[in-house]
């Protein structure tokens, strides 16, 4: 889905997994990013022999068993009444949750 | 509402803009458009839970649309259908073989924190829409794709001044739109529009919104949201080539803001290159009551929205039985019932462009479908009732009568049980919401006075007291006879049938002998 | 019967007891619930025991069977022990994670619907690595569970809560989740029977996910007809989940009845060289060997099979899931239920802190990998690749299929290993699941069931049977037959040797 690139030798540096953590949305400590950064770099090093396999013409698979066209027919199905849809909500107000002011915009 | 972000915290000083005539002397405007629509079915993209607008907030949700831990999607038929019959009218290929992904970023209103979307892998690709301008001519415009996609939450932004995201204390989501289908239009890149690219782009809009109307796929709606508009605008050098950088303008809510933001960012755009500056790649916001574009906040770092295949669904794999059965309930197209009423009616490509803009097109054909003379029909719509639209400050379509509803008025004048006067009144009871023609008739007891021997007394009372005039038409002078339909009608409240009453009126004055 | 003698029964035994009524699903539940109260202190199987919905669940099973009402499963009022991935509206549902620390969902899973309408008797949630990541049950936010085989040992992972129960008599019954070997790795450890059925023979509607193209619940049981029983009850169709297949349910009750009358000859039985040799415990290697003598005893054909691309199964497997993860676990974000720390920052802030402290290292570690791996220009090196390493690795199966009814191998290179062994070794950890795997990456069904105890440290080792998408019946009726063979040669079932736990009094 983008454009290919070969894996490197599996070297991660710790900037890179600061930036992979904001990405995903984890506050990593200081010491967290070195244990990562060490542990990532010995993972990464060992998956990257996927790209030993010579697969140029080989399809994807992504579902064992290949299933296509499952649809639902367009029909109401009961939901969660508010007090359910909100029953785990950390802060809610006016049937609505509530979440600390948001900063970014909407995409 | 939802949220809109305001200018960052940077002071900048207010764009230069540049005179219209200049942009287009020195300039080359290129623009791409991209309509979200929702549809109108009864259920969600992925879940059985309703699509209808305006509920208590959070009671049409359930643990899919939620994004609870362990729910998942199932797609919707009727969404597919929809998404191939907009990628049929348009003219598009139907993908044989079509995908969800999933794009990959953090929002409170998005429940996953993620979009179910189509990405590398449409459904609908490579097609057109021929749009009609001003002055009857026609630009096509070329369509890159239409995809399937889910819609996200609304959050209302609470504490600050403005109940803007910026400057709020808090948010409070309410995901009842999270989950409704959204079918993303994309046009390929517009050239050569030139001057005209501003009302190209309202064209299109417009065209595409009918277009929608007729596959009665949405309610297209763009006060309410559901269609929704953003434009690419660029510009380049006359005579280049390479497109210039382009900015991605939101927030366009209406079809006159269509045309207003794409005139605003050329001779925005005109103004920082003319200058010697650099169009900065962003997303920017409409703001209506100014008409002008606000940058939205500059983000720290690209987005890489890390798209892959949906593993909860499977591909989207049309047989051809089934796209030709979707091709077969495509209703008539707003392009085709063009040429067919201009033909049946008889019309100027000048009078066919005015019943298109006032928007009566659709109403009159429906009025006509519903029995009435297409004459009838139209001076109802052109006329009395564009009048009332217009009074009301509402287009012609929003106005609480139907077609039916005027082809029965236009059936009850022409059996002659009411007059153009008390047509009217029915008219506006009907406006009123005062029920349907037959009941408002009921209601206000305003059936034309038939009733033929209180007719003749009246004609006779009117004929005594004005004994000059009654000599006239004895002595041939019909046409003061209206002297006396006219005390008739006033005489009965304007409920008489004038033409019956003018009969009368002649035949209770038999000509002298010659 | 004392409570003592019940807990030792099969769930078989327990279901025609409690039908016949010689025992009240009451007394069997209340004996279960006790036997927990006295060794979960010490096994840790257990993240939450629901008491009294079991006491009721089994009440009613009772008040039906005592108006003369028929059972509504042939399983109706056996206790089972739910992995706590699957969300129940009576029970918390916390995946092992502080992120769900104490949250209680608003709808069952498919699972647990079905279960509950076979009136079986839900004991409780069991622990499990954090969001099913893991192979020894250590990742758990609540504290590792203990193997009864040996408590300073681990019992697997990441459905060591499950495997455990069953192990230390809690329950006869338990559900599982195999991802890369989630249910198998575990049985194997434990000395009890795992099934992993064909992807999509089982609803994942409210198991919440791990990997979603990988992810399948299945049964836990200390035998096979138990497995198998279990398995009709939840198995089939589910139009909640699109990628649930609509077909029968093999017939694996019957095909484990007919295995147990011990005749497998016609039958030919691949042994995958790839899985085997180097890596693989001598005792582990040994009792794997014991175990296709008897296959072959019992008249079946061994035939030596090759799946060159298993090699690449570990690699691909560690950027698909992670990749999918790193997606499946961006809701837990603090906005709408479960963990929120930090109190009066930006959503933006509150979600990178909550996500901090509600995950352990093991889910970050991998959040992260599958992020990179999904990141604009690794896309097509990773994750691409790694789905056709998967193509590679079905064609490899097709063609072992093509000539053998199932394959056999070693469940788990070794038995169980100390507990904080592997624990800040990631690599290390992950090649417990090398044998495990290449059947999830090809969505196939698989089993592990006990073959016995390695001969250097007197731990269950475990014998993995494989078979085709939907060939559930041939490897229940293998599996079956080595298990009756393989009880008879030693006397009784592996799991009667389990040592005696200490009690709490």
């Amino acid at each position: 889905m983008s454009p290919d690139s070969p894996p490197t030798s599996g070297a991660i540096s710790r900037d890179e997994v600061a930036h992979l953590a904001r990405l995903a949305r984890l506050a990593v400590t200081e010491d967290e990013l070195d244990v990562f950064a060490g542990q990532l770099d010995v993972i990464l090093g060992a998956v990257a022999r996927v790209g030993e396999v010579a697969a140029d013409d080989i399809p994807p698979t992504s579902h064992a068993v290949p299933l296509r066209n499952v649809y639902r027919p367009d029909e109401l199905r009961r939901g969660l009444s508010q007090e359910e849809a909100l029953s785990g909500a950390p802060a809610a107000e006016g049937g609505r949750f509530r979440v600390p002011q948001i900063l970014g915009e909407e995409q | 509402m939802t949220s809109a972000g305001r200018v960052g915290s940077a002071p900048r000083s207010a764009p230069v803009l540049v005179d219209y005539d200049e942009v287009i002397e020195r300039f080359d405007p290129v623009f791409g458009l991209e309509v979200h629509v929702e549809l109108n079915t009864n259920t969600k993209m992925f879940c059985g839970c309703p699509t209808g607008f305006g509920a208590e907030p959070n009671t049409q949700v359930c643990p899919v649309c939620l994004g609870l831990p362990g729910a998942l999607p199932v797609v919707n038929r009727v969404a597919v259908e929809s998404a191939m019959r907009i990628g049929l009218a348009l003219r598009c290929s139907i993908a044989p073989w079509s995908r969800f992904a999933r794009k990959n970023y953090f929002y409170p209103d998005m429940p996953k924190n993620f979009q179910t979307s189509q990405y590398d892998e449409p459904i609908a690709v490579d097609g057109h829409l021929d749009v009609a301008l001003d002055d009857g001519s026609t630009v096509r415009v070329a369509i890159e794709r239409a995809h399937m996609e889910e819609d996200t939450g609304k959050s209302l932004h609470v504490g600050g001044a403005t109940g803007r995201i910026h400057g709020a204390e808090y948010s409070l989501l309410d995901y009842n739109r999270a989950g409704v289908p959204l079918i993303e239009i994309v046009t390929k890149p517009i050239t050569g529009a030139g001057a005209r690219a501003p009302e190209v782009a309202r064209a299109y809009v417009t065209g595409l919104r009918d277009l929608l109307r007729a596959l009665d796929v949405s309610d297209v709606r763009m006060d309410q949201g559901s269609l929704r508009c953003d434009a690419n605008v660029s510009l380049m050098p006359k005579g280049a080539v390479a497109f210039g950088t382009r900015t991605e303008t939101k927030n366009v809510n209406s079809l006159r803001s269509v045309e207003r933001a794409v005139r605003y960012e050329m001779t925005r755009h005109a103004g920082v290159l003319l200058a010697g500056g650099a169009i900065v790649q962003e997303t920017r916001h409409f703001e209506e009551a100014s008409g002008t574009t606000r940058a939205g906040r500059r983000k720290e770092t690209a987005e890489d929205y890390r798209y892959f295949p949906e593993p909860d669904l499977v591909p989207i794999a049309p047989s051809p039985e089934w796209v030709n059965e979707l091709r077969g309930t495509l209703p008539e197209l707003p392009w085709e019932r063009r040429r067919r009423v201009k033909s049946d009616w008889g019309l100027s490509d000048e009078e066919l462009r005015d019943l298109v803009n006032a928007g009566a097109l659709d109403l009159i054909a429906a009025t006509v479908a519903a029995g009435a003379p297409a004459g009838e029909a139209r001076s109802w719509w052109v006329a009395y009732l564009t009048q009332q639209a217009n009074t009301r400050g509402v287009p012609l379509e929003s106005l609480p009568i139907t077609p039916v509803d005027v082809a029965r008025v236009i059936e009850l004048v022409t059996s002659g049980a009411l007059n153009n006067k008390l047509a009217r009144q029915v008219v506006d009871g009907v406006l009123a919401g005062e029920g349907t023609p037959d009941e408002v008739v009921a209601a206000r007891g305003l059936a034309v006075v038939s009733d033929e021997g209180a007719l003749v007394a009246a004609v006779d009372r009117a004929l005594a007291a004005q004994p000059d005039v009654a000599a006239k038409i004895r002595g041939g002078k019909l046409q003061a006879a209206g002297a006396i339909v006219g005390a008739v009608m006033r005489a009965t409240g304007g409920q008489a049938d004038a033409t019956r009453v003018r009969e009368l009126v002649v035949g209770r004055c038999p000509p002298v002998g010659e | 019967m004392t409570g003592a003698a019940l807990i030792r029964l099969t769930a078989a035994e327990l279901a025609e007891k409690i039908h016949s009524r010689e025992v009240s699903a009451v007394e069997v539940a209340r004996a279960h619930l006790d036997r927990i109260a006295a060794v979960d202190g010490e096994v840790h199987a257990f993240l939450h025991v629901g008491a009294e919905a079991a006491l009721a669940n089994a009440g009613l099973v009772d008040a039906r069977l005592n108006a003369g009402t028929a059972p509504s499963s042939p399983l109706a009022g056996v206790p089972l022990a739910l992995k706590d991935v699957f969300v129940t509206v009576d029970m918390p549902t916390t995946v092992g994670s502080k992120i769900l620390s104490g949250w209680r969902p608003p709808y069952d899973a498919t699972v647990t619907t079905r279960l509950r309408a076979a009136g079986i008797t839900i004991l409780g949630k069991t622990n499990m690595d954090e969001f099913a990541m893991g192979s020894s049950t250590e990742y758990s936010a609540y504290g590792p569970t203990r193997n009864p085989w040996d408590t300073r040992r681990i019992p697997g992972g990441s459905g060591g809560g499950s495997a455990a129960a069953l192990a230390a008599f809690e329950a006869p019954l338990a559900i599982g989740t195999d991802t890369g070997g989630s249910i198998r790795q575990p049985a194997a450890m434990t000395g009890t029977v795992g099934v992993k059925p064909t992807y999509g023979g089982v609803s994942r509607y409210g198991l919440v996910a791990c990997a979603s193209s990988l992810d399948q619940g299945g049964p836990c049981a200390r035998t096979v007809l138990d497995a198998a029983l279990l398995h009709e009850v939840i198995a089939g169709y589910d139009p909640l989940d699109s990628t649930s297949i609509d077909t029968a349910v093999p017939a694996v009750v019957e095909a484990a009845r007919l295995g147990a009358a011990g005749d497998l000859r016609g039958l030919r039985i691949g042994v995958v060289r790839e899985l085997g040799g180097e890596g693989y415990q001598a005792g582990v290697q040994g009792s794997f060997d014991a175990a296709l003598r008897q296959l072959e005893k019992l008249g079946a054909e061994l035939v030596e099979v090759s799946c060159p691309h298993f090699r690449y199964g570990l690699a691909a497997y560690y950027l698909i899931l992670p990749s999918e993860v790193s997606s499946n676990l961006a809701r837990f974000d603090a906005m709408r239920y479960g963990l929120r720390v930090g109190k009066g920052a930006s959503a933006e802030e509150v979600m990178a802190a909550t996500r901090e402290a509600g995950f352990g290292p093991e889910v970050k570690r991998r959040i992260i990998l599958g992020t990179y791996a999904l990141s604009s220009g690794y896309y097509d090196a990773y994750y691409g690749q790694a789905q056709k390493v998967r193509t590679l690795i079905s064609r490899d199966f097709a063609a072992a299929f093509s000539q053998a009814d199932v394959l056999v191998s070693p469940t788990a290179p070794t038995t169980a290993f100390p507990i904080g062994e592997k624990v800040d070794d990631p690599l290390s950890m992950y090649l417990n699941d090398l044998a495990t795997i290449p059947t999830n990456l090809a969505g196939i069904a698989a089993m592990s069931v006990p073959s016995g105890l390695a001969a250097e440290d007197g731990l269950p080792v475990g014998l993995q049977v494989m078979a085709p998408a939907l060939g559930e019946a041939v490897m229940y009726r293998v599996a079956a037959a080595y298990e009756a063979a393989r009880d008879a040669e030693d006397a009784g079932p592996l799991i009667h040797r389990v040592p005696e736990l200490e009690m709490t009094p």
